[in-house]
């Protein structure tokens, strides 16, 4: 099969196209990530993310986060058409560092919690969640 | 200001001093994301409520900020320090400005 040069241009457009949309998701996540860290290192360990294995309704996906120490959590839905989930901030009165609420999974994908500690540092952990049903309407 | 807006709230009636309590909040709200689109295909504009604040005597436990992927009923469980007997303030922040809040007492005993 011999391709036509508008043929060529097509396809060419389809693979940009194709290209171009996980990076621009991707770059959100980054951007967000660096909005919350103002660029730090972001380390591992000292923080619990609990999330089911497999979520049948992506519209309600309970979802657990818990870091010691912490001054505040951010959440992120690396799939979602806006990756920012929510942001738990911590006052003085806070009883234990933990929050657990239910959010919108648009599709099966992984789950982020990152926590800024008291010293500055930060940390985060990961959760792959299956979604049977995703959540964002359509 | 959205329809049928019912904050619930579940505290303790008493705790010791210093005791770290369980509480749990549930306001009913639609969340509507600003993804979906209605029959005709247009967008449905985005309502959500973005910020959850408890306080206790004025200070503060724990300020949340929401976005769109918060579920429809936003539900929170968190721990919360009861130092003396007061008050629990607690205030949701809609998208379109009204605020919603919900107090309730504790005694320490």
């Amino acid at each position: 099969m011999s391709y036509t040069r508008r043929d060529t241009l097509l396809i060419g457009l389809g693979a940009s196209a194709a290209a171009m949309l996980p990076i621009g998701a991707l770059a959100d996540v980054a951007g967000d990530i660096a909005a919350f860290t103002g660029g730090a290192a972001v380390g591992e360990g000292g923080i619990t993310l609990t999330a089911p294995e497999i979520a049948e309704n992506g519209n309600t996906v309970p979802v657990e986060v818990s870091a010691p120490g912490a001054v505040s959590i951010l959440v992120l839905a690396e799939g979602n058409p806006t990756p920012a989930v929510a942001t738990f901030n911590f006052g003085p009165l806070a009883g234990a560092q933990m929050a657990s609420t239910r959010i919108r999974l648009a599709k099966t994908q992984k789950v982020t919690a990152i926590a800024k500690m008291a010293d500055g540092s930060f940390v985060q952990a990961s959760s792959e969640v299956k979604v049977t049903i995703g959540g964002c309407g359509g | 200001m959205a329809d049928n807006v019912t904050p619930r709230v579940r505290v303790p009636k008493s705790a010791s001093a210093g005791e770290v309590i369980s509480i749990k909040t549930l306001i009913s709200h639609i969340m509507e994301s600003g993804q979906r689109k209605d029959g005709d295909g247009n967008l449905i504009p985005r309502s959500i409520i973005n910020r959850f604040t408890c306080d206790f005597n004025g200070q503060n436990v724990i300020d949340v900020t929401l976005e769109p992927a918060i579920s429809t009923n936003p539900y929170f469980e968190f721990q919360s320090t009861v130092p003396e007997a007061g008050t629990f303030t607690f205030t949701w922040y809609d998208d379109d400005g009204s605020v919603y809040t919900d107090t309730k007492d504790i005694t320490v005993g």
